[in-house]
């Protein structure tokens, strides 16, 4: 695998205090929630960006949010890296740890805490699934509206470094839209709470800031988050379209006409190949894209929604339209889109990238999308929320051929520029990572990356938190 | 006061402001320039000779203005597209006795919203992007236009609310949303406060999108829409929406409101002026100056504080946000101490003084404290942004 992305070099003066490390990590967590042989650090050494790993020094699993207060005390007072880490679920490498790194897993806790209906608010322990708050909460008619394809492993603590999304967030916003306060330790053990069952920040804004930071500010050991009251019903509408400016075309008319559907998501032709050959859903072969658009409301509601959504597909020519009369329907429109990312994982390798652009450029990036792979001499599909312009380009290659793998590195950020350069950005919501670090000098300004790295430090002055990420290597202060 | 006409203009100012010691107190159109601590011998530097639409497709549901533009002036070209500010930014001027045009620059830097706030988000959330000088007289950008981005720290959120005291905004991205078809307000009449906090939270409950909660006891009923709504207290839930949707979403709201207590229904136009009068705390409006607070806590909450503080205190007060939004008048000078406990009590929030006698003002802070750890790292921040704390330094505790 080619190794194209560097790691801080590990502080030999943390490596050389390894077994010491370990010892001292040992007074502070219970046996159980302490990794350290080298057997049982292996799953911990990767995360869903499968291109890089490292195995890290120890990996912690604290129970409370004393012994993460404890354990931060102590790497700070040591100036020892940590990384935290959810599931493992991230795309963009946020949590690969590093040689030097000491992991904290919160995965041991993984309560809801509370909920509060009349307030409408649920306050978890960080290493709680996203699924699992509306399964709880489902019962009593509400949800949790963010959810990330990975919903069903992802924790809300990686949902919080990574600001996530997922396929409903036009209508319900993303993480921090949804946030409505956390319990933090801060580097050097404190801890601290921002925000709770109110709204609105009492002074400057540091949940918003934390959220999204990619464990560079602390760690989340708790957070309370917005509940919504399940609609009534929703219900997914296929149109299939001879090309991708036609679907594009489609998608800014239902936008600009004042109807919000919950979600608007994107296949082209490779996509719907794929995904139609694994999951059977009756997908149109003889269609160039695809769009699944979804409302929610009473039955009346969503008919009368539905009959205005299809009234524009039709002027853009639609080809086909399935509108579906049962769950049993419904679920099988959605089934073939949730698993384009395992469909394609059959086939090949793929990286899969994140960047967003506004809406009135969709059009124009694929057809530069498709234009970059090509060059490249490899395959790409799409699979995307179209609503809100977050592109999911699949780079597909084989892994086991480094010079095709670096390829699909380079095509992966000729097409993050592109987004740049269209008006978008590197990532909606996979995150920085240690994927698309290197590119965010084409995102910012200097002073722009150098004015955030301040504000890091006002966090994190030593950089020990998840030191290898977000930002390029070369010009840190 | 300074007002530069160009980014550019904007930097050399605050540049040249570092190197001769001098600060500044950011403002727009100055209409909500009391909010904050005072902070002595500031000069103010204005963004409204910053204007102008810079960029809006109504497809894309974005726009790209310069900060110092009049709201007024956003609102009339989001209104020609049948569009909207879904956070629904309140006007002060009423409450505040101010004049002049606020900015779109001021709702964002006070981080200004309405009624429905607690389900469309604040403004801070539909804010996409910013481009705004720093305390080192440095133009920078963060955000975007668009609204799914993790790209770097969220700057963003971080400037809006921070009332000019990180940045000096020159340019705002935010999203916006489509005019709902139709509103429509169902009122229950004759609840308690703490009834109504139940009626309110039920009616969150159910699946019709309530866009709107808020309860007008008797005190304040009568201020509102000139007195038309009926005798005794108002709990007002308001549905927006497709016509259709909303007759069937109003009908069954109504079925589960009646076992409250009386209900009626007001059509399009009293509502709209409902709820921009709940928006712009009408009946405190009055200037009379009497010491007014805005405190954000659980909705559950609210009513709690007030029957508290009305054991030992005159306090006139309604509530918005299912409950959490209490706008209270109170008869005597503020005792922030006394009310501040009472809030962290009943399970935290916070109280803004956003009106007060100048020696009130003075002597209370207007934002509420944050625990020290929260206050050292603010300071922090501040300091990274503005290290030379030429900023409205003091006017949020730090």
């Amino acid at each position: 695998m080619a190794e194209a992305i560097a790691f801080l070099p590990a502080r030999a003066s943390v490596l050389s205090q390894r077994d010491n490390i370990v010892t001292d990590l040992a007074r502070l967590v219970p046996a159980d929630c302490l990794i350290h042989e080298e057997r049982e650090l292996a799953p911990f050494e990767i995360d869903a960006f499968i291109s890089y790993r490292r195995v890290p020094l120890a990996v912690v699993l604290p129970r409370t949010t004393a012994q993460v207060a404890a354990v931060m005390k102590y790497c700070h007072r040591h100036a020892i890296p940590v990384v935290a880490r959810g599931a493992g679920t991230s795309l963009s490498g946020g949590a690969i740890p590093q040689e030097d790194a000491v992991v904290l897993g919160l995965s041991k806790m993984s309560r809801v805490l509370e909920v509060d209906y009349s307030n409408r608010t649920a306050t978890v322990q960080a290493g709680v699934t996203n699924l699992s708050i509306s399964e709880t909460v489902g019962i009593d008619g509400f949800f949790y509206a963010p959810d990330p394809s990975s919903q069903l492993a992802c924790t809300i603590g990686g949902n919080i470094g990574m600001n996530s999304g997922g396929a409903h967030c036009l209508k319900y916003g993303v993480t921090t839209n949804n946030l409505l306060g956390v319990r933090m330790v801060l580097v050097d053990g404190t801890v601290i709470e921002l925000g709770g069952k109110h709204l609105d920040a009492a002074g400057y804004d540091l949940l918003g800031l934390v959220c999204g930071s990619e464990g560079q500010l602390g760690i989340v050991t708790e957070a309370t988050v917005r509940l919504i009251a399940k609609p009534e019903g929703a219900r997914p509408v296929l149109f299939g379209f001879d090309s991708s400016e036609e679907a594009g075309a489609c998608v800014a008319d239902i936008i600009g006409s004042g109807i919000i559907p919950v979600a608007i998501e994107f296949m082209d032709k490779p996509a719907i190949e794929i995904c139609e050959a694994f999951a059977k859903a009756g997908y149109p072969l003889d269609v160039a894209a695809l769009l699944i658009v979804e409302v929610e409301g009473s039955e009346a509601e969503m008919d009368a929604t539905l009959k205005d959504i299809v009234e524009i597909a039709r002027r853009h020519q639609v080809k086909t339209v399935r509108e579906c009369q049962s769950a049993t329907e419904a679920a099988l429109i959605w089934k073939g889109r949730k698993s384009a990312f395992g469909a394609t994982g059959r086939i090949a390798d793929y990286i899969c990238m994140d960047g967003t652009v506004p809406l009135g450029k969709l059009s124009y990036v694929l057809e530069k999308t498709a234009e970059i792979v090509e060059r490249f001499g490899l395959r790409v599909a799409n699979v995307f929320h179209a609503g809100d312009g977050n592109m999911h380009p699949l780079i597909l290659f084989n892994a086991n051929d480094p010079e095709e793998a670096m390829k699909a590195e380079e095509a992966g950020n000729e097409i993050l520029k592109l987004c740049v350069d269209a008006g978008g950005c590197l990532t909606g919501e996979h995150g920085v990572g240690i994927e698309k670090r290197d590119l965010m000098r084409h995102q910012f300004t200097q002073p722009e990356l150098d004015q955030q790295m301040a504000i890091r430090s006002a966090f994190d002055e030593q950089w020990i938190l998840n030191p290898s990420k977000v930002f390029p290597l070369e010009g840190r202060r | 006061m300074l007002i530069p006409h160009s980014e550019t203009d904007a930097a050399y100012v605050i540049r040249s402001a570092v190197a001769d010691g001098r600060k500044f107190a950011l403002c727009g159109g100055n209409t909500r320039s009391g909010f904050g601590n005072a902070t002595e011998g500031a000069e103010a530097l204005s963004s409204r000779g910053l204007t102008g639409i810079v960029d809006y497709d109504p497809a894309e549901m974005v726009m790209t203005v310069k900060a110092g533009t009049p709201v007024a002036e956003v609102e009339a070209a989001l209104a020609a597209n049948r569009q909207m500010m879904a956070f629904e930014p309140m006007d002060h001027r009423g409450i505040m006795g101010t004049s002049g045009e606020p900015t779109i620059g001021g709702v964002f830097a006070a981080n200004v919203s309405g009624p429905r706030r607690f389900v469309a988000g604040a403004a801070r959330d539909s804010l996409l992007g910013i481009r705004f000088v720093n305390g080192s007289g440095e133009l920078l950008r963060a955000g975007g236009r668009v609204m799914k981005n993790v790209t770097g720290l969220d700057l963003v959120k971080l400037l809006a609310g921070s009332h000019g005291t990180l940045g000096f905004l020159t340019e705002v991205t935010f999203r916006v949303l489509p005019v709902p078809q139709t509103v429509e307000t169902i009122v229950i009449s004759g609840l308690d406060d703490e009834t109504a906090a139940k009626a309110m939270a039920a009616a969150m409950a159910l699946p019709v999108e309530v866009s709107g909660a808020a309860h007008l006891p008797q005190t304040v009923r009568a201020r509102f829409i000139d007195g038309a709504l009926p005798e005794n207290e108002a709990t007002v839930l308001r549905l927006e929406g497709l016509a259709a949707s909303v007759a069937v979403r109003a009908e069954k709201l109504v079925a589960v409101m009646q076992a409250f207590g009386p209900v009626i229904r007001l059509g399009m136009e009293d509502s709209l002026s409902l709820w921009r009068e709940i928006r712009d705390v009408h009946p405190y409006a009055n200037g009379a100056g009497r010491p007014l607070w805005r405190v954000s806590m659980a909705p559950m909450a609210g009513c709690q504080l007030v029957a508290a503080l009305r054991m030992e205190a005159g306090v006139d007060a309604y509530y918005d946000w299912q409950g959490g939004l209490v706008w209270m008048q109170m008869e005597a000078d503020p005792e922030a101490d006394f009310l501040r406990g009472y809030i962290r009590a009943l399970g935290g929030g916070h109280a803004t003084l956003i009106r007060a006698s100048k020696s009130a003002r003075a002597a209370t802070p207007s934002f509420e404290p944050v625990p020290d750890a929260v206050a050292a790292l603010s300071a922090r921040v501040k300091q990274k942004l503005d290290p030379a704390g030429i900023f409205s330094p003091g006017k949020m505790g730090w």
